[in-house]
């Protein structure tokens, strides 16, 4: 460990503290982004009283939630009931001190980056856990239990995808990773990945087809079914944060950080004017935060769209179809790394990937329609027999 | 600063681990062996493994606790929330007298060599697990593989009796 003095010690405190502000604020941009984008896609017009345009609907929810009474329960297991927020919270916060905004603009850049994102995201999910076991609520025991099987099974997914991409660039440090994609974003290479990560993402955040741990009307919020006002709210806030964490980790794996395009024909003129040498880094900055609301609407999106999955169904789509299609990108990211293959091999391999297995599930999706169609024909053949013989037997008796 | 640091970790490493003895309510003895192995980990950043520390916090601080958790809570905890005594302990106490005396003994015969830390990086650890060291990483796996496959056997018989 290199010799930690007071003064580095300051600048990590400073550098935390600006993190927790800007988080806070994206977290209440995201609340208002949400709600104004639900209600445009349910054709209402979401808030509009408090400020302009709503703008300050996420600060009256905050002074709402952090002034409403504060329950634990009686039977509950205290300590737990404790520990379990700030266990989630923690993970949440811990996973951005390593996430860049732009090339210069990081808390710790570790060369292990994405290996560490992956380990802290995971103790997220025992603080959900403990949070359903500790409120001694038999909605909260079966939230956790849910929680428990599928963040634990949509990890995998995750950890695979991470490592593909971590082989593309063969670094896992996000910086090399962002630098790499300076010409092609791996989107493009390795449009698998993309996809199965963000999936997999929605489920690690429990984003809306996902949410059948704390689907209200099943398990009643489950984790949090205990929980109220800012024991409640910092679940919440670790939920936001987290999903702009798998936001921001689609745009810097897959959709080029915040490199833009043309960068470098951009960058050889931009230096040459001197008052403005800070105008690339704000450049970069910005472009990263259009990717990642880009992306984050993208969710909102399929939540306003997508009906909820059953429990069974959506363990049986972890490990029938992610799983094999996250391996299925590592076998053929190998490959192509292995004999040296052009990039668009990849691309295409991918799509194939992508492709099969899409119709797969759209055929066992489709299946409840099929059988339906097919007793009704079965009933149609029936009947229009049945009057055959009715008529035929007319016939006869007529003559 | 890194003897400081140790003893602070070793402190929550035991503390924890006596923890785990110690209560009496199986989930709290889940959340020491967290803070065990956590602090484990630290110990392993003090002698800069980052990528081993790293494993510890992903594989035990997170699935194997998580799986752990899931156990209890598919069994009746709520219920019997104490561990019930049982007649084991004697041996229990046998087998942790009997580790330690094999761990005293290997340091007492070593000695505590006095090498200088140096952390290799991902690439040349990468390298070395999958060239070198390659079988005893496969047969981990298949052992790993096989106690998976046992376990679901031993699960399913009980199942075909009834």
């Amino acid at each position: 460990m290199p010799p930690v003095g007071w003064y580095q010690i300051f600048w990590m405190v400073v550098g935390l503290l600006a993190m927790f502000t800007a988080l806070a604020t994206v977290v209440l941009s995201l609340v208002w982004l949400e709600r104004k984008t639900l209600g445009r896609l349910q054709l209402r017009l979401g808030p509009t009283r408090t400020g302009p345009m709503g703008l300050l609907q996420p600060v009256a929810d905050a002074v709402k939630l952090i002034l409403k009474e504060d329950i634990i329960p009686d039977s509950s297991d205290k300590a737990i009931f404790w520990v379990a927020p700030v266990i989630v919270v923690v993970s949440a916060f811990m996973i951005w001190v390593t996430i860049p905004g732009s090339e210069g603009l990081v808390l710790r850049n570790l060369e292990l980056g994405l290996f560490y994102i992956t380990a802290f995201a995971v103790l997220g999910i025992l603080g959900l856990v403990l949070a359903g076991w500790g409120s001694a609520n038999k909605y909260g025991v079966l939230g956790g239990l849910r929680s428990a099987a599928q963040l634990i099974s949509y990890e995998i997914p995750v950890i695979m995808v991470v490592v593909s991409v971590g082989m593309l660039a063969q670094s896992l440090d996000l910086r090399v990773i962002v630098a790499n994609q300076a010409q092609i974003p791996y989107a493009l290479i390795l449009p698998l990945g993309l996809v199965v990560f963000f999936i997999a993402g929605l489920a690690e955040v429990g984003r809306t087809p996902f949410d059948i741990y704390h689907a209200e009307s099943e398990v009643v919020g489950g984790p949090f079914v205990e929980y109220s006002g800012a024991h409640w709210s910092v679940f919440f806030l670790a939920e936001y944060i987290n999903t702009f964490a798998i936001a921001a980790l689609v745009a810097l794996l897959f959709l080029g950080g915040w490199s833009w395009p043309w960068q470098s024909a951009a960058l050889s003129w931009l230096p040459a004017l001197p008052p403005v040498a800070w105008l690339g880094p704000l450049l970069s900055v910005i472009w990263f935060l259009i990717k990642v609301y880009a992306v984050i609407l993208v969710v909102f999106w399929i939540r306003g769209t997508f009906p909820r999955l059953r429990i069974d169904q959506l363990m049986a789509f972890a490990w029938k179809v992610m799983v094999p299609l996250s391996f299925y990108s590592i076998v053929i990211t190998a490959l192509y790394l292995f004999y040296d293959w052009p990039a668009w091999t990849l691309t295409l391999m991918s799509l194939a990937g992508l492709a099969v297995v899409g119709y797969l599930v759209y055929r066992r999706m489709m299946a409840p329609v099929r059988r339906v169609a097919e007793v009704k024909a079965r009933q149609a053949a029936q009947l229009a027999e049945r009057r055959a013989a009715r008529e035929a037997a007319a016939r006869q008796g007529s003559r | 600063m890194s003897w400081f640091l140790f003893i602070i970790l070793a402190v929550f490493t035991l503390g924890g681990g006596l923890g785990v003895v110690i209560t009496r309510n199986v989930v709290h003895a889940a959340l020491f062996l967290l803070v065990s192995l956590v602090a484990v980990a630290g110990v392993y950043l003090i002698l800069f493994a980052e990528f081993l520390a790293l494993v510890q916090v992903l594989i035990y601080g997170g699935a194997i606790i998580i799986v752990l958790l899931f156990a209890i809570m598919l069994t009746r905890t709520a219920e019997y929330p104490y561990i019930s005594d049982n007649r084991q302990w004697p041996l229990a106490a046998i087998a942790a007298a009997g580790v330690g005396v094999v761990l005293g003994a290997a340091f007492w015969i070593n000695g505590v060599s006095q090498s200088t830390p140096n952390s290799p990086t991902f690439s040349e650890l990468s390298n070395s697990l999958f060239t070198r060291w390659a079988i005893p990483f496969e047969v981990a796996s298949l052992v790993l593989l096989v106690a998976l496959i046992g376990a679901i056997i031993i699960a399913r018989a009980g199942e075909d009796s009834r």
